[in-house]
């Protein structure tokens, strides 16, 4: 190993870590809302609107069935439109977090709904209106499949930067492009694989650990 | 005093529509504890959701103290349920809330302030006897606790109806008459009216004090328990009450004993 690996290691792992969390960020708050959305429109729901339910249904197919190379590409204007360049991390985390959010919309869905309509029922039975039936019953209820959820949702949205990368994007993804692939530095290629791995490890047991805590609490699990 | 005055709903699915109630009247008084008896299918379970509008009505109307439910908007419905309680056959508590927590609930939708929630929930947990069990989830709870926690959850707003979907019918019956004397202490203490669907006999036969038989949607008989067992009229009640005979000329055989049930 040459001595500018452990820098430029550090300066990928960065650009990384700031595209995941930012776009993470905002993948998350964009996935919620469509989660909920598609659950609370659905029908026999506290908010039924088949109408939403099938508009909101039909744009997260369509841009889930995008290659996200693609989308990138596609969503080069937007990001040119919202930070006025389309290089750099920065310009990553609108395609990350528009690529990733109908992702995140589906598992948020998913997890959601795995709340007993039964407990919707007693809560419509006491009065609570839909804002507090969504936000006092269905997330909380849902909690500790949501975390799991998001875990795997950050972890995917961790693979597409370094997709990202690839293109431009830098980060630990282009890293291993340019260095590893383009000119045969085998010992860069190795270590930015390494951190990869680990920070998908440290996703996920973070991941685990709240949920665990969460469940453990509830259920007196071990 | 609830009135219930031609109720019907239809059940629509993909391909096929079903009349759950048809034209269903009924009065219950003020104070009462009252049974709904009939097979499954008849529509209990439809008629017991439409007074609290769980359900929506095709038709008709209910009418509880002074308050026409079916009149009522979303807003007016919200308000108007806070004094209709209501348990269920599964609990249905919240997993993620500790035992004060989920009878808190009802309160904290309604808006009280931390103080009230505090001394109100504490009165209903040691109504139902479960003060040490504050901090449990309901995981950690029997079904018989997770019923009284249902029970402490629908009385909190100190509602002038319970209504009960087959409260007891997934406990044993020990656990069943506890619950069953539980409802009836809180009938007379607060002098609640309880509505009590079911399809075990035991449970008219321990607290109710009238009773309504539906079938295919409609009321078939209607009058007091004692009149339901000795002189039952319609084809339900005598089908349900036969099966008692049978068992109690079983006993009486086994025993060599005229105790009856
Ligand atoms: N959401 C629904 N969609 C379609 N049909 C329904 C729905 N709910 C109930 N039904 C039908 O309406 C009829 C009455 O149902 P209901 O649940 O009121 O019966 P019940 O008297 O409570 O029966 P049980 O003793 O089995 O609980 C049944 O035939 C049932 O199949
Ligand atoms: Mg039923």
């Amino acid at each position: 190993m040459r001595d500018d690996v452990l820098e430029l290691l550090w300066e990928g792992l960065r650009q990384t870590l700031y595209m995941l969390v930012w776009s993470s960020l905002f993948a998350i708050i964009i996935g919620l809302i469509l989660g909920i959305a598609l659950v609370v429109t659905e029908k026999g729901n506290i908010l039924e609107a088949r109408l939403i339910h099938k508009v909101v249904s039909l744009m997260i197919n369509g841009i889930r069935s995008i290659p996200f190379i693609i989308l990138i590409v596609l969503l080069l204007p937007v990001a040119r439109w919202v930070i006025g360049t389309t290089l750099g991390p920065t310009a990553a985390i609108v395609s990350l977090s528009i690529g990733a959010a109908p992702f995140l919309g589906r598992i948020v869905e998913s997890a959601l709904k795995e709340v007993a309509l039964g407990k919707i029922e007693a809560a419509k039975s006491f009065g609570a209106s839909p804002l507090q039936i969504i936000f006092r019953v269905l997330i909380p209820e849902a909690l500790p499949a949501l975390v799991r959820s998001l875990t795997i949702a950050v972890i995917a949205i961790t693979e597409l930067t370094a997709v990202a990368g690839a293109i431009g994007a830098g980060g630990l993804g282009s890293l291993a492009i340019r260095f590893g692939y383009q000119r045969f530095r085998e010992d860069i290629m190795f270590a930015t694989v390494i951190t990869i791995i680990l920070l998908v490890q440290f996703i996920q047991w973070t991941g685990d650990y709240i949920s665990r805590s969460i469940s453990r609490k509830r259920y007196k699990l071990e | 005093m609830i009135v219930i005055h031609d109720l019907s709903k239809t059940y629509k699915t993909a391909n096929d529509t079903f009349k759950a109630l048809n034209g269903l009247s009924l009065t219950i008084e003020r104070g009462d504890i009252f049974g709904i008896i009939g097979f499954s299918g008849a529509g209990k379970s439809t008629l017991v959701r439409c007074m609290n509008r769980l359900e929506e009505p095709d038709k008709g109307s209910v009418r509880i103290g002074n308050t026409v439910i079916t009149d009522l908007n979303e807003r007016q419905l919200r308000k108007a349920r806070q004094k209709i309680g209501m348990i269920f056959q599964s609990f249905n508590l919240f997993d993620g809330k500790t035992v004060f927590h989920n009878v808190a609930f009802p309160l904290r939708v309604s808006g009280y302030d931390k103080a009230t929630i505090r001394r109100r929930v504490k009165e209903v947990l040691e109504m139902v006897q479960l003060s040490d069990k504050e901090n449990a989830y309901p995981s950690q709870l029997s079904g018989g606790q997770k019923q009284r926690v249902g029970i402490a959850r629908a009385l909190v707003n100190e509602p002038d109806v319970l209504l009960c979907d087959e409260a007891t019918s997934s406990l044993d019956p020990q656990t069943t008459y506890s619950i069953l004397e539980l409802l009836q202490e809180i009938n007379r203490k607060l002098n609640l009216t309880i509505v009590l669907i079911t399809h075990e006999l035991d449970v008219l036969q321990h607290i109710c004090k009238n009773v309504a038989v539906i079938e295919q949607g409609k009321i078939v008989e209607n009058g007091t328990v004692d009149q339901f067992f000795l002189a039952p009229e319609s084809d339900t009640a005598r089908r349900f009450v036969h099966i008692v005979e049978r068992y109690r000329q079983k006993r009486n055989v086994l025993e060599g004993a005229g105790a009856g049930i």
